[in-house]
């Protein structure tokens, strides 16, 4: 499948809602009102049966009234009888992808399979690019385009999504909302009857706007699994691909005649062909995202020998049980780095990795700490804890009714200055050495706003949500990198 | 589907590269003593045959015999209990391995993904434990490194009670030997090597059953 045939669906030169609807809880104007509410700044067409204004767009009932040559993309909402007509007019027009979000067909019987099979032929007749049928839209932030029935429409960045479940595409673009680490393009892939996720991943991979690819799948077709596998796996050799599998629970073991056969289930055999292809799997839909946008804003770790670096005691002890747990190794502490580290900090430091700096932290020692730890020739990867402390206590002065006297406004400016420095640090040392260092704190989710974590989040960084969840995002980027690096791939 | 007896599934499988005992296949109790000389005791003592295919469960196994008159007596017994159903029989004669620790492997098919090579965690609480790993033939030789290392239990695989580390190079030539068996062999349905003895740190495998299409 050509990129061309993509950009026709991702970077359209306009855009026609087929079947708009005065109706603001119908498909036909949810769809036409994202589309011109979030930005897209190519022209805009719809259908409508009366023909009556919709959103300020003159609709016309018949597509065949529409200009030529300047519209590449339609939108379906039209029921599925009316579809063959809307498309073979489509086609005219020079229009080469459609999205159809219409319902009706493969999920709906003998007869939705049967007229879903048809429209593929349809559309692979007319040289038309079929993304769905029964799909939720399309989302491509470079072109501001939001081709789609639900929300939100995120921010820009290198995440490529593309899924079976359309709400799923929600809930990762909610995600990136939150986070601030941006989507490219996403898709729900629908009933996948013409493209598929392993297509929509191979555009990606090719995709000079996507970094990183985001998939949820539910299965995999009886006799399909092969191809699924050699797909997954070039793509997998050019671009990190994160995935998350439905159901992976309802395949359970089968009776076999062989020891081997009763110990396969559809679970273990599917997580050894990622294993194989290179595909990093999730187990949870929170966990692709995160695993996505460490992929998506820090270089891989070149080895697997991680320093974790904290402010205060016990975030580094449970991060260090977490990394127990996984195929990174936290080093014992070169002597050479702690001597060095001894010359920036007060001897209660803990001398040893994690490396608890026990109230030493200042706006000279965060920086010089993190440039040694992370500038070290034994340090792949590095795991920052414990900013936004500062800042967060200065928030009670903030809301409190002593603000701002009593010297408030002034320790609160300081606090808050610290914390985005140790933020900004942490941002320095990743940049300057090319290694990941990850920064975890609570407060993303809990105080967004805190100077520390809107520091990262400006700088394009993602700020972990928890030291366990960045301990797994860089488990995956490891097991990554050593899948490239065995088979000569960097 | 058709069974391979132990011995045909070891031939099998043992021209890949598959590493199994020395050990002899026989028809009488007198010869069954001969082998057993010449292999050097203790011996093990198994009734074979193309119909056979679950032979410790009928009690066909006989472990540990340390004597020649302890082979002849089992040697005796085992071709008595053999039934009509069984067809022709032999008694294969190994020599008995210790081992602490046992791992597991095999081909299976999926329905969805064709043939896979398995590689788990052996022994009786093998199925309880689950500790596999899969992986789509063919195989390279990098997945087969990395299925070792997918094993959760990857620690056994040090050094151990006093032996030595695993030879990984040897167990991903027994996973690149079952692959480059499936590949070249597409009648072959399903195979088992259970348990895959760890004999000195290199890998062994004292079962073997093939089934073929």
């Amino acid at each position: 499948m050509s990129g061309d045939r993509f950009r026709a669906l991702f970077d359209p030169r306009g855009v026609l809602v087929a079947g708009a609807s005065t109706h603001p809880g119908k498909f036909g104007f949810v769809a036409l009102h994202n589309i011109l509410a979030c930005g897209y700044q190519g022209k805009v067409y719809a259908t409508n049966r009366d023909g009556v204004e919709v959103l300020g767009v003159r609709t016309v009932p018949d597509v065949a009234d529409l200009p030529d040559g300047e519209i590449d993309l339609v939108f379906v909402c039209t029921p599925a009888a009316a579809n063959p007509d809307v498309l073979r007019a489509c086609a005219k027009k020079g229009i080469t992808a459609a999205f159809v979000a219409s319902a009706g067909y493969g999920e709906a019987g003998d007869d939705g399979r049967r007229i879903q099979d048809e429209l593929v032929a349809l559309c692979d007749e007319l040289g038309i690019l079929l993304a769905g049928p029964n799909g939720q839209g399309v989302v491509s932030t470079p072109a501001e385009l939001c081709a789609q029935i639900v929300g939100p429409y995120p921010p820009r960045g290198r995440i490529g999504i593309a899924s079976q479940s359309g709400n799923f595409v929600s809930s990762f673009q909610n995600y990136a909302a939150q986070t601030g680490v941006g989507v490219s393009r996403a898709v729900s892939a629908g009933n996948a009857a013409a493209v598929t996720v392993p297509d929509y991943l191979d555009y990606f991979a090719d995709d000079p706007e996507t970094g990183v690819g985001l998939a949820y799948v539910e299965g995999v077709g009886i006799g399909e699994g092969r191809a699924v596998y050699e797909r997954l796996r070039r793509v997998a050799e050019r671009m990190p691909v994160v995935l998350v599998k439905g159901g992976a629970t309802a395949g359970g073991q089968r009776a076999a005649a062989s020891h081997t056969g009763s110990l396969a289930s559809d679970d273990n055999i599917f997580d050894g062909m990622c294993r194989q292809a290179g595909v990093q799997r999730a187990a949870t839909i929170e966990q692709a995202f995160d695993v996505a946008a460490t992929f998506a804003t820090q270089p891989l770790p070149k080895g697997n020998r991680v320093a974790v670096v904290s402010t205060a005691g016990g975030w580094g002890v449970v991060t260090a049980d977490a990394l127990t747990a996984t195929s990174l190794d936290l080093i014992a502490l070169p002597d050479d780095l702690r001597t060095a580290i001894d010359r920036e900090l007060p001897p209660r430091w803990s001398r040893n990795n994690p490396i608890d700096m026990a109230g030493g932290e200042t706006r000279d020692t965060v920086p010089a700490v993190l440039d040694l730890v992370a500038g070290h020739p034994g340090v792949d990867a590095i795991i920052f804890l414990g900013i936004g402390i500062q800042s967060n206590e200065a928030k009670l002065m903030r809301g409190g009714r002593f603000w701002p006297g009593e010297g408030l406004e002034r320790i609160v400016a300081y606090h808050e200055r610290q914390d985005a420095r140790f933020a900004q640090a942490a941002i320095d040392a990743g940049e300057r050495t090319g290694k990941p260092v990850l920064v975890a704190t609570e407060l993303a989710v809990a105080s967004p706003d805190n100077p520390g974590v809107a520091t990262l989040r400006a700088a394009g960084k993602l700020c972990h949500a928890s030291a366990n969840r960045a301990v797994v995002a860089l488990d995956h980027m490891w097991q990554r990198s050593r899948w490239l690096q065995r088979r000569g791939l960097v | 589907m058709p069974t391979l007896s132990e011995a045909g599934s070891k031939e099998l499988l043992g021209a890949f590269g598959v590493p199994f005992p020395s050990e002899q296949v026989v028809t009488t109790a007198d010869a069954a003593v001969e082998a057993a000389g010449a292999l050097g005791y203790p011996v093990v003592v198994k009734l074979g045959g193309d119909a056979i295919a679950h032979k410790t469960e009928r009690g066909l196994v006989r472990l540990d015999l340390g004597t020649p008159e302890a082979v002849q007596a089992a040697a005796e017994a085992l071709l008595g209990a053999a039934t009509p159903d069984d067809g022709e029989v032999h008694l294969l004669v190994a020599p008995m391995l210790r081992a602490t620790r046992e791992l597991i492997a095999g081909l299976h098919h999926d329905e969805q993904f064709g043939m896979t090579v398995m590689l788990g965690v052996g022994g009786i609480l093998a199925e309880a434990v689950a500790d596999v790993a899969f992986r789509l033939v063919p195989l390279s030789a990098d997945d087969a490194d990395e299925m070792i290392d997918d094993l959760d239990t990857r620690a056994l695989l040090g050094e151990f009670r006093g032996e030595p580390a695993v030879d990984r190079a040897a167990v991903a030539a027994v996973l690149l030997g079952l692959s480059r068996a499936a590949g070249e062999r597409p009648d072959i349905a399903s195979a088992d090597l259970n348990p895959l003895l760890i004999v000195d740190g290199r890998p062994v495998a004292v079962d073997a059953l093939v089934e073929v299409r």
